[in-house]
């Protein structure tokens, strides 16, 4: 069993990188963007094919986190100064990056169990993906504070003041999406590292376990006002990873991991919606207050 | 300062529904002008507002700052010179973020928004200086999300921002409309000592008569896309709510419903 908490430790810091990255398009900025399934593959595709050719593990993982916020701002670009809606510029990417990533790595399939990876050192995993997902969050913390993050977060808040400051919001788009995909791209750098393969169908249905994770994250750790909304995400992958675990140990096959996926982020909004939630309490506790907040309307 | 010529916008252009919301108008705003606007519901004054910020973009004539035409620039080009507060409290500010990180961005407009740290530690007690001044509290709530603050307590905050930079013109969209009796009353003081002490010249949009005739040096009533009266300096001191109801009534004797409007 401890070797199963292993697991979902390491895996859950890694998604955690990449929900970091979703966090940013849908928390930050207000944008459902789907083309993270393409670029948690292009990582993939990127770091295989380097690392194939020979190429040195942390140049590999470099090369995929620029490769994403390339990709990223593709995005971007078809939104911002073509004018396609935020879901299609992403769908668009994302079915125009499944060719570009088969290109990248010439099969569908790419193993590389032989070559040195970040994982080949003597540390354990768990250590070397603690270190990188937190040094992320550390970094996007920070950037966050700062005046163009500041932008950023204003962004998905209210655009109008993002105008009324003499800023142009459509570079600011373009920027959250790239960096956005790039943290997505770098965890899926490190997830081929991880499995030593690369796959195009790596990155199907990434957004829904981004989306998992933080919506996790955020309606179990809401309440305690001191965690930062990064560390919530950070929780909510390793939450979401446990609770799939669970779902496998429970006797599901693992073909059935999408649908599973699918039923948590359901349950996980369906409670976190306050309809449900409200009527709950309202059945429960119908009292003066309850009647009194409604007497306005009356 | 600010001269618009035969400015026009029409929508729906060759449709049964053709609208033509500003019919050929033409406005000259001298520096320091505190300027009010009224007119019914659709007279094209908030269409004027948006013309003026790049919310819209005019289909003729021209807009000049400062000897400088402004009407092709982008709004976000705009804003650098121009501070907007609108009806809408939740519009100026954004609520995720604390009160004094809203007041930071403000602080920073115009400069580079680039990798230093958003807020500042030595531009806190001049935060707190100008929201004391305000009497509402907010000195003491400099952490608190801007959402959980009250309409009149967003909308003051509103202001400060939108003239924290010194703008080259300031307009207000009805920006008391959405406020209680007393709220909007304290608004319109904070309004007059920012306005005046600051000498920003400004465009303020109301129904309410009585600060239309009691604020600023000038007023302007707007009629179907066009401006119908301009009354300024000692002549608009001698105004009141009666005499500009029969004045708009001299100029358009068929207008009843929207003199009732007006009321």
């Amino acid at each position: 069993m401890s070797g199963l908490i292993g697991v979902v430790l390491e895996q859950g810091f890694i998604f955690g990188i990449m929900a970091l990255g979703v966090y940013i398009t849908y928390r930050t900025l207000d944008f459902p963007d789907l083309s993270v399934d393409g670029t948690f593959a292009l990582g993939a595709a990127v770091t295989a094919a380097s690392l194939v050719k020979g190429i040195n593990p942390i140049t590999a993982c470099t090369l995929s986190l620029l490769a994403g916020i390339l990709a990223g701002a593709v995005t971007g670009f078809l939104h911002v100064k073509l004018g396609i809606t935020n879901l299609l510029s992403g769908i668009l990417v994302m079915i125009g990056l499944y060719s570009i990533n088969l290109r990248i790595m010439g099969k569908a399939n790419l193993p590389f169990f032989n070559k040195e990876t970040i994982f080949t050192g003597s540390s354990p995993k768990i250590v070397i993906v603690l270190v990188i997902a937190i040094g992320v969050k550390l970094i996007l913390d920070l950037f966050l504070k700062t005046k163009i993050g500041f932008v950023l977060r204003a962004t998905g808040d209210n655009p109008g003041i993002v105008v009324s400051l003499g800023i142009d919001i459509g570079l600011i788009k373009i920027l959250g999406l790239a960096l956005s995909n790039g943290l997505v791209s770098l965890s899926g750098s490190i997830m081929a590292q991880y499995q030593r393969f690369s796959d195009v169908g790596m990155g199907s249905g990434i957004i829904v376990m981004g989306l998992a994770s933080i919506i996790f994250g955020e309606s179990v750790l809401k309440r305690f006002s001191l965690i930062s909304p990064s560390t919530m995400v950070l929780a909510g992958a390793i939450m979401y990873k446990a609770s799939t675990s669970i779902a496998l140990e429970l006797g599901f096959p693992p073909t059935d991991l999408k649908l599973i996926t699918s039923i948590i982020v359901v349950i996980a909004l369906g409670l976190s919606n306050k309809r449900i939630g409200t009527t709950l309490k309202r059945v429960i506790s119908r009292g003066g207050d309850s009647n009194a907040a409604n007497a306005k309307s009356a | 300062m600010l001269q618009m010529q035969n400015l026009r916008k029409v929508y729906n252009r060759g449709t049964v529904n053709e609208n033509v919301v500003i019919n050929g108008l033409s406005l000259n705003i001298d520096e320091g002008d505190f300027i009010t606007v009224i007119g019914s519901n659709g007279a094209g004054k908030s269409t004027l507002l948006n013309a003026i910020s790049g919310a819209i973009e005019v289909d003729e004539g021209s807009i000049v700052l400062n000897g400088k035409e402004i009407s092709n620039l982008p709004e976000f080009k705009r804003s650098r010179f121009i501070g907007r507060v609108f009806q809408n409290p939740a519009m100026g500010t954004s609520p995720s973020m604390t009160i004094l990180e809203n007041l930071s961005m403000a602080f920073n407009k115009g400069k580079r928004f680039g990798l230093t740290f958003g807020v500042s530690k030595r531009n806190i007690s001049h935060f707190r200086e100008i929201l004391s001044q305000l009497n509402l509290g907010l000195e003491d709530k400099l952490n608190v999300k801007v959402g959980l603050l009250s309409g009149g307590q967003r909308q003051a905050l509103s202001l400060i921002m939108a003239t924290m930079s010194d703008p080259e013109i300031l307009l207000l969209d009805e920006h008391t409309a959405a406020l209680d009796p007393a709220t909007s009353e304290r608004i319109i003081e904070i309004t007059q000592d920012i306005v005046q002490s600051r000498k920003i010249t400004t465009l303020m949009v109301t129904h309410n008569l009585h600060h239309a005739i009691d604020l600023g040096n000038r007023i302007i009533m707007m009629h179907r896309g066009s401006i119908i009266l301009d009354i300024k300096g000692d002549k608009k001191k001698g105004l009141t709510k009666e005499s500009l109801l029969k004045l708009f009534e001299k100029t358009h004797p068929d207008d009843l419903s929207d003199r009732l409007l007006l009321a």
